[in-house]
């Protein structure tokens, strides 16, 4: 147990996750391409038509994959701010920073998706509805997160601040997730339960978990791009970024 | 069916293309973002590297 516990704060150095990151991103970016390649293809090509929404419904193999992944990426956030807070890991606190512009890009292409639904399906672009306007508040933390970060010169207060943000931010997104059980909402009800059933066809329902795959895979490989660049220009006086870069870039 | 059928996704086209359209074009936007600002970093190190040396 000793052994296992070393062996991971070894990897929450800069130093030694960067080469890390390098390698992972690569892995991650042909997994993105393949699953949403393939999914992209079962969206349009073997998924039937809907009985009642017709081909307008494709939507949804966009739309779902991106909101769960505008809540998981917000909960890991969360969670790395946690333990960076806890065992004051500078890793930590870069990996949120590294999220939350994937974060806040799939926030918005939930909205902007479920809004191109919304339109033929009920007729209006937006409504004040709770799912919407929780999905909406989601949108403005990773906003507000990423300006309180980037607002603050001193790096240490920057990241406590921020997480702070990210964890009291954590209550909304239960509300996300049951607010079309706990209002009567126009949002439809959950398509895929947490007891597992679901209340769509077989293919639909594979399609739409194919796309939510890639969409996980190209996160991760954004993240580990992006923690790299984070890296280099926080420890810009570190040596081991002196050395690996040198004089040429 | 034609490819023009498909495209035309049963008269929603408009709704269907912009959803997916969009999400494509922020998925490919932000990885070249990502490595611009990845290379100018690396530049700006390396001419920080030479002018102290």
């Amino acid at each position: 147990m000793q052994n296992r516990l070393i062996n991971w704060f070894k990897y929450s150095s800069p130093a030694t996750f960067y080469p890390v990151a390098g390698r992972l991103a690569p892995i991650f970016w042909v997994i993105a391409i393949a699953l949403i390649g393939y999914g992209l293809y079962l969206s349009f090509f073997v998924a039937p038509t809907d009985y009642k929404q017709g081909e307008g419904y494709r939507i949804i193999f966009i739309h779902v994959p991106a909101s769960w992944m505008s809540m998981f990426i917000y909960l890991v956030m969360a969670g790395w701010s946690a333990i960076g807070l806890v065992f004051n890991t500078r890793l930590s606190f870069m990996m949120a920073q590294a999220l939350a512009p994937t974060g806040a890009m799939f926030a918005f292409i939930s909205l902007w998706t479920g809004s191109f639904w919304g339109k033929p399906m009920w007729g209006t672009w937006w409504v004040w509805d709770a799912r919407i306007t929780s999905e909406l508040i989601l949108l403005f933390l990773y906003l507000g997160y990423m300006a309180l970060v980037g607002a603050i010169d001193d790096r240490r207060r920057a990241d406590r601040a921020g997480s702070i943000l990210l964890l009291v931010g954590v209550v909304n997104i239960p509300i996300i997730y049951f607010s079309v059980k706990w209002w009567n909402t126009l949002h439809q009800g959950a398509t895929v339960k947490m007891n597992g059933q679901t209340s769509m066809d077989e293919t639909m329902l594979w399609t739409m978990l194919i796309m939510a795959l890639g969409f996980w895979a190209y996160s991760i490989a954004v993240a580990m791009v992006r923690v790299r660049s984070i890296m280099l220009e926080r420890e810009h006086d570190a040596q081991w970024v002196r050395d690996m870069i040198g004089e040429q870039a | 069916m034609s490819i023009w059928d498909k495209l035309d996704m049963g008269k929603y086209a408009l709704y269907v293309w912009g959803s997916f359209g969009v999400t494509a074009l922020c998925m490919i936007v932000e990885p070249i973002l990502l490595r611009s600002h990845a290379t100018r970093i690396r530049k700006r190190i390396a001419r920080l590297n030479r002018l102290e040396k």
